[in-house]
């Protein structure tokens, strides 16, 4: 088995990865990233709503345009990037193993960069594994990036962010959106996005739920009820709506696979998706010299995805010796600042409670660690 | 069906095909694609049967992560069509159970079975 060294690798090519690659590079490290995708970017480039925060973040601009320039940044930054590459495991001594180009190599890098993103959440319902029920997600990358229709009439469930928002792009590609169908007494997502769908004429049910998909090798119809006040289906209340598809927009986890095989802490914050590792403020893990950015330390989006990884790139060369603990600290002051405007005003608060709730669980246990 | 055109992407080039083999059957592919989105345009949403009660399973995050869009392609069992791309003249069949891995010349049968 080949054995190879660099200064930083970052798993993850997404958002966060490759902010965190080129404030790595910029400060002089030798950075490799590595994405078992066959295109860098992520869930960036299929993300075609404008992204919202400040000027700094770029609030007006459609994402997959940020995702456009920040590539051609990092190209030229002179990163190497592995594609096509998948890490199927991560030591102790945070050594991984990548399959490369049929070649299984081991990478031995001085720090390590986890941003492998997050994945969906799947609900149970009967007819729920047929054919035609999807991850919402799954539908906007077969729209936005495969340019495939994964179906023509559709049921959403769930009215977040994700919900309202992919229900948009899919009436953008064609299909027809039938009902969001949402459990909760009100929408989830910003008011904007709901506004544009109800312009576009889509009911946004709340208080219902999908009780059933019916259809014999795929998805035919799909049956919805109201709820009661626990979430539970009122006998007599349900509906038929004749959709071949349904999309699943409740929620994401992180990806944290690699992190418990290196022994890293974790903790529960399910405002964030479930487990998360702890991390200091410099997106430090407890394992030493091992850091993460983005979705894997807890879900929120791309703008906070990038801003986490511009931090843990700086604090991985820091950490090298790379910048001065002034040059450092500056851009680590900076970053936090927009952070900080990322997780403010009426959604960003509950993110702002759950960062702060990571941050204080990793320092007590530190500090155990320490006594 | 193709998202051929959209209201802020570019328009979609469809000059580079290529074909695949669905069970036997020749499907039209873009350059590039994914298997599942080739199958998925050719109207093909069932990609593999469970192996206990043998029901039909589809896409679900698209991404690589569930594996639930498994296929044998090219005679390889277990292969994420939503994250392998097409090539000109490549074999893919439905996926029943677990599967078993083709036998390489000169080897003892393997099967996929942990
Ligand atoms: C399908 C999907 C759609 C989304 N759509 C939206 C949206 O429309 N709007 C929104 O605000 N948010 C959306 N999100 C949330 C989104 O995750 C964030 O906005 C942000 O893009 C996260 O960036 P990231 O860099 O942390 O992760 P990602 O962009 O997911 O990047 C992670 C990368 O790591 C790679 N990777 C993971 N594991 C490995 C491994 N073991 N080996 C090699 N490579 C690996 C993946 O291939 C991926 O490229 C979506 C999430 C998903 C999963
Ligand atoms: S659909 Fe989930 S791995 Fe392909």
């Amino acid at each position: 088995m080949r054995k190879i060294t660099t200064d930083i690798a970052i798993v993850g090519a997404g958002s966060a990865g490759l902010c965190a690659a080129y404030q790595a590079r910029s400060a002089g490290a030798e950075v490799l990233v590595i994405d078992e995708n066959h295109r860098p970017g992520g869930q960036l480039f299929k993300q075609l709503h404008k992204f919202f925060g400040s000027s700094a973040h770029r609030a007006g601009t459609r994402g997959y345009v940020i995702g456009r320039e920040l590539l051609e940044r990092v190209e030229k930054s002179g990163v190497t990037v592995w594609l096509d590459s998948v890490v199927y495991g991560m030591e102790k001594d945070r050594s991984i193993g990548v399959i490369h180009d049929g070649e299984n190599i081991v990478v031995d890098a001085k720090k390590v960069i986890v941003a492998t993103g997050a994945k969906e959440n799947y609900m149970a319902f009967p007819g729920s594994t047929l054919p035609g029920v999807m991850g919402a997600g799954a539908a906007q990358t077969m729209v936005n990036i495969n340019r495939v229709l994964p179906g023509k009439r559709i049921v959403m469930l769930g009215s977040g962010n994700v919900g309202l928002i992919v229900s948009y792009q899919l009436m953008q590609a064609g299909a027809d959106v039938l009902a969001i169908v949402e459990a909760a007494p009100k929408i989830g997502g910003y008011g904007v996005h709901a506004g544009k769908i109800r312009r576009a004429g889509v009911p946004i049910l709340v208080g219902h739920t999908i009780t059933r998909a019916i259809g014999e090798k795929e998805v035919e119809k799909v049956e919805i009820a109201e709820v009661d006040d626990h979430f539970r289906p009122i006998p007599g209340t349900e509906q038929i709506i004749e959709a071949d598809t349904i999309c699943l927009a409740v929620g994401l986890n992180p990806m944290t696979e690699l992190l418990w095989m290196a022994g890293c802490r974790f903790c529960f914050i399910p405002a964030f998706g479930g487990h998360v590792p702890m991390h200091d403020a410099n997106m430090e893990t407890t394992v030493q010299g091992l850091y993460v950015a983005g979705d894997v330390t807890g879900v929120e989006e791309a703008s906070s995805a990038m801003e986490e990884g511009n931090l843990a790139g700086v604090s991985a060369a820091a950490s090298l010796g790379l910048l001065t603990f002034e040059a450092a600290e500056e851009r680590r002051k900076e970053i936090l600042g927009r952070l900080d405007t990322l997780r403010s005003g009426m959604f960003g608060e509950r993110r702002r409670t759950a960062k702060e709730k990571q941050l204080a669980e990793t320092a007590a246990y530190e500090a155990g660690r320490r006594e | 069906m193709r998202v051929a055109k959209h209201p802020i992407l570019d328009d979609l080039d469809q000059s580079k095909k290529v074909t695949i083999y669905y069970n036997g059957k020749p499907i039209e592919a873009l350059e590039g694609e994914p298997i599942a989105s080739a199958l998925i345009n050719a109207g093909i949403r069932s990609f593999r049967l469970t192996q206990r009660r043998h029901e039909p399973r589809g896409i679900f995050c698209a991404i690589g992560r569930c594996t639930d869009c498994k296929m044998i392609v090219d005679g390889v069992a277990n292969t994420r069509t939503c994250v392998t791309p097409v090539r000109d003249g490549m074999r893919v069949e439905t996926q029943d159970g677990v599967g078993r891995f083709e036998k390489p010349a000169g080897t003892a049968e393997g099967d996929g079975r942990p």
